[in-house]
């Protein structure tokens, strides 16, 4: 099938406006030799039916979430989504816009982001944000590369930053002379002194995850206020971001730079999303900001009206200047984000995230009564925690399946010497009867596996 | 008392707010709410929410079809932007992406459970690759900026890995996106910018002249932000190869040439596309897009982790993290997998045919589009054959005083989307049109009709045209205003 209105008699008055035959001499450009002789190797085209049949055949293949009980975080959560976003999103004047170059028939795009910057700017303590970047991950590469400038070369990283966000923050600082530095944890935390042993006159930030990748909440005051000692900035990745409704505001703590990842409320997981990359600075370091901003001006008749702004520091304006490369971003999941947050609002958001904390504490509690199941790290922590199991994660997780249970997450996965670190995740939609459950199949799975 | 909903300003949502309202319904809680105050250090604990609205759920669900009703799609209307292939979205497309087996997935889920998600995924690799003729396709690069740093990297990582470690320069032509000069610079390149000659060409003795045993590669959109094919392409290859360079393919315009010519064998060493132009996968206001990298087999050892592969004898697909020489990781997890679920719906409802046809009418709508317009206006390289778009300017009525900006904002009052607008910079006042093939004659020649009647107002009362729009809601905006008084955020008003 195909998606051409143009019939052949239209085809044929086309070509003979143009003064031409056929289409094909409208490529006499292409040199003969490089032009491609015969047919691309791929399936024959299908009908829509057929092809919505090959596709949820192939759906089919993968066990959806929905039908499990789903103890799975690191990075991807699964909140409560209310179902008027997806409806919403699903708005073509929205899904089907592009960049919204022209204002005048844009404002819809340009009146949300302004509404999502201050939403994000709102849940960090912040008083700047962007329209986004692609992820939480390249949300701290842009956030490294903000504070790095020629002379301060050097990001220390917690080890408590998930590994495939200090993954990708090695991906950019390698190349534009950027020095990436660990500072290691003890038990489950970055120490101040830990950072410090790193720090040189070249370090221009250190970065910290909150609460960090094995669920343990950082005290970044403390962090902040020795990079600052230090003449360096406070990047603060914040994982799970309906933490935002229970945790003080990074911004408040004397973070410089907040970065996050809105997937938890852009709608379902995906797989690997698209997820959206939050980040927000302070005033002062507004100009290093990547990527589009929407800013308020009026128009001619003195109406107020929404605009891509301070555009100076773009790369279709300044090319190789430019603060970043960034040209589409994520604008569909920031929408999203928006309409869930607004959805959820003040209250909602405390809500969701004291259950979160309740849910998450009972579960832990109920595991930690099953023999031979320890903490990994015994600190405060928020929805995520990391237990050390008498079997390896790897194989409860696959016989937790049988029990129509996705999760934990297998920490061996990131580090070997993990294996036997399962990471639990567990949001507001788990109900008592679930963790129960949980606490169940996990004693029945290790007991059998001891068995063995 | 009526009032017109298209016509006034939208208050913000938190203005909407009101104490006591809500939208939300979470899980009823049958265990005893924790006091936070015992798991959490007290200076940790939130001491004032987040100031997000109050509001019913009506109140969201119109201010948002509202916020809808304020924006321009190509569901609304032609969108002929050029560069960025506004072409039909088709709905199934949609469907397909929210399918519970696709959308419900974790990214960590053990890999027995996700098997069609990583087939899908390695089935668009194979498409891709075949479709650009290149040998090993990543798709984690979230955009196409993302993967042009993608690329970038991959050609710094095999120079370094031959120890050729002066090669600092990537070359990019004046006519180039603006994110080529970034992304290079972000790769840790310094950027050489040459001159095209006036029909948008490279102009070989400009790069003869610049290329040497510095130059780690060149960066190429072809056909060209002019719309052009760049029909020295062999040359510029031998040019770049015999310097010691690769050539990098920015495949912004890929959607004239699907089944027709391909990057690799144009001599290309890594391309990017966009999922998002191409590959029928909405535009979303601004993303998220899907800049997937194709790469020839030398560079396929640098691709980004983790690959997805398929293993034959175990009849398997895989994530493969073990590639000693990767460039490393790019995002979190695997690329935007609900983009690429609609791309591969559209690849397999087109097949080869249906893909080959696309890009010939993308052409076909072009030139005629051109033809038409240029009637009216001044296009550029007459004489020969666009591609996918073209570029005219209003030259040919310059004793009017009339710009580009000008007639673009007239258009809006016709009810069209402008094009792009003063890119490429080489050409003066450019307007970049790229009508795509899912548009009907009949929409083309009632564009160009509005082009007429835009032209003659220019003659004949060009105030009209420069104080356009007058249909919107809004007028013209004052864009220096916005970037000399930022105001980039709402703050309640404090109550006395």
């Amino acid at each position: 099938m195909n998606y051409i209105p143009v019939t052949e008699l239209e085809k044929e008055e086309m070509l003979k406006e143009i003064g031409i035959n056929s289409i094909d001499e409208l490529f006499r450009d292409i040199p003969e030799d490089l032009k491609f002789k015969g047919e691309l190797k791929l399936p024959k085209g299908l009908s829509e039916y057929e092809t919505r049949k090959a596709l949820i055949k192939m759906a089919a293949k993968n066990t959806d979430m929905n039908q499990l009980a789903n103890y799975m975080g690191a990075g991807a959560y699964n909140h409560y989504v209310p179902t008027l976003v997806d409806h919403l999103l699903s708005r073509s004047e929205f899904y089907t816009a592009y960049t919204p170059y022209q204002p005048e028939i844009s404002q819809g795009t340009l009146q949300s982001i302004y509404e999502f910057q201050t939403i994000v700017c709102e849940l960090f303590g912040m008083d700047v944000s962007n329209a986004s970047v692609y992820d939480g991950a390249t949300a701290v590469a842009e956030a490294m590369v903000m504070a790095c400038d020629k002379k301060k070369t050097e990001i220390i990283l917690s080890k408590g930053l998930h590994k495939e966000y200090s993954e990708t923050v090695e991906t950019y600082a390698n190349g534009m002379g950027f020095t990436v530095k660990y500072a290691e944890l003890d038990e489950g935390i970055t120490p101040v002194e830990a950072f410090e042993a790193q720090a040189t006159d070249a370090t221009a930030a250190y970065v910290v995850m909150y609460p960090n990748f094995y669920g343990c909440i950082e005290d970044i005051q403390k962090i902040a206020d020795a990079a600052h000692a230090r003449k360096a900035l406070l990047i603060v990745s914040v994982s799970d971001l309906s933490s935002m409704g229970i945790l003080e505001a990074p911004g408040n703590l004397g973070a410089d730079i907040v970065c996050g990842d809105g997937m938890p409320f852009a709608g379902p997981l995906s797989f690997s999303g698209p997820s959206i990359g939050l980040i927000a600075t302070t005033d002062k370091l507004i100009r290093k900001l990547p990527g589009r901003i929407v800013g308020i001006t009026e128009d001619l008749e003195g109406k107020r009206a929404f605009v891509l702004t301070m555009q100076a520091r773009e790369q279709h304006i300044r090319r190789e200047k430019a603060s970043s490369n960034i040209c589409s971003n994520q604008a569909l999941y920031a929408l999203a984000n928006n309409i869930t947050l607004s959805t959820l609002g003040k209250y909602g958001l405390k809500e969701m995230a004291e259950n979160t904390l309740t849910n998450a504490h009972y579960c832990r509690d109920k595991l930690l009564e099953i023999d031979g199941i320890e903490m990994l790290y015994d600190q405060p922590f928020y929805s995520e925690f990391a237990l050390k199991l008498p079997i390896p994660a790897r194989v409860l997780q696959k016989h937790l399946l049988k029990h129509e249970i996705l999760g934990p997450v297998d920490m061996g996965i990131f580090d070997e010497e993990l294996s036997n670190i399962g990471l639990f995740f567990v949001s507001e939609i788990r109900s008592k009867d679930d963790m129960d459950r949980l606490a169940v199949a996990v004693e029945v799975i290790i007991n059998e596996q001891r068995f063995i | 008392m009526s009032k017109d909903l298209f016509n006034q300003t939208e208050a913000l949502i938190f203005d909407k707010s009101r104490p006591g309202h809500k939208a939300y319904f979470l899980p009823e809680m049958s265990i005893e709410k924790l006091d936070k105050n015992k798991v959490i250090p007290s200076h940790l604990i939130r001491k004032t929410e987040a100031d997000l609205p109050e509001v019913s759920e009506i109140d969201v669900v119109r201010h948002f079809t509202h916020l809808s009703n304020k924006n321009f799609g190509v569901d609304t209307g032609f969108y002929p932007l050029g560069s960025c292939t506004m072409k039909y979205n088709p709905k199934l497309n949609e469907n397909t992406a929210r399918l519970p087996g696709f959308s419900w997935l974790h990214p960590y889920q053990p890999v027995e459970t996700i098997q069609g998600a990583l087939q899908l995924m390695y089935l668009t690799q194979l498409s891709l690759a075949e479709i650009t003729g290149m040998d090993k396709v990543t798709l984690q690069p979230a955009a196409g900026a993302h993967g042009e740093l993608a690329g970038i990297k991959i050609i710094k990582a095999y120079h370094d890995s031959r120890g050729d470690t002066k090669r600092t320069k990537i070359i990019v032509p004046d006519s180039a996106h603006g994110t080529n000069p970034a992304t290079a610079t972000m790769a840790g390149f310094q950027v050489i910018e040459i001159k095209s000659s006036s029909e948008g060409d490279i102009d070989l003795d400009a790069l003869k002249a610049v290329v040497g045993d510095d130059t780690a590669g060149f960066m190429l959109t072809n056909p060209s932000t002019l719309g052009l094919f760049e029909r020295n392409i062999k040359q510029i290859a031998e040019i770049i190869h015999g310097a010691g360079g690769l050539l990098y393919y920015d495949g912004a315009n890929t959607n004239a040439i699907m089944g027709i010519t391909r990057p690799g064998d144009m001599g290309f060493d890594v391309v990017h596309v966009n999922l998002h132009k191409t590959f029928s996968t909405p535009h979303g206001g601004g993303g998220p897009g899907s800049g997937p990298v194709g790469v020839k087999e030398f560079l396929a050892k640098f691709l980004p982790i983790p690959t997805v592969e398929y293993v034959a004898y175990k009849d398997k697909y895989i994530l493969n993290y073990d590639i000693p020489e990767s460039i490393g990781r790019m995002k979190s997890f695997y690329g935007n997998f609900a983009v690429i679920v609609r791309a591969y719906t559209y690849i397999r409802a087109l097949g080869a045919d249906g893909l080959k046809m696309s890009s010939e009418y993308a052409v076909l709508n072009a030139n005629y589009l051109k033809k038409l317009v240029g009637k009216h206006l001044a296009v550029e390289a007459p004489e020969r054959f666009c591609m996918h778009e073209f570029i005219c300017t209003p030259k040919n009525i310059h004793e009017t005083g009339v710009h580009t900006l000008d007639i673009a904002k007239r258009m809006i009052d016709y009810g069209y989307h402008p094009p792009t607008i003063y890119f490429p910079l080489i050409v003066e006042e450019a307007m970049m049109i790229e009508p795509t093939e899912t548009e009907g004659i009949e929409t083309l020649k009632e564009f160009a009709e509005v082009v007429a009647a835009i032209v003659n107002e220019c003659r004949t009362d060009a105030e009209i045209v420069k104080t356009a729009p007058h249909t919107t809601y809004l007028r013209r905006l004052d864009e220096v205003k916005a970037a000399r008084e930022p105001n980039l955020r709402y703050r309640r008003p404090v109550v006395e």
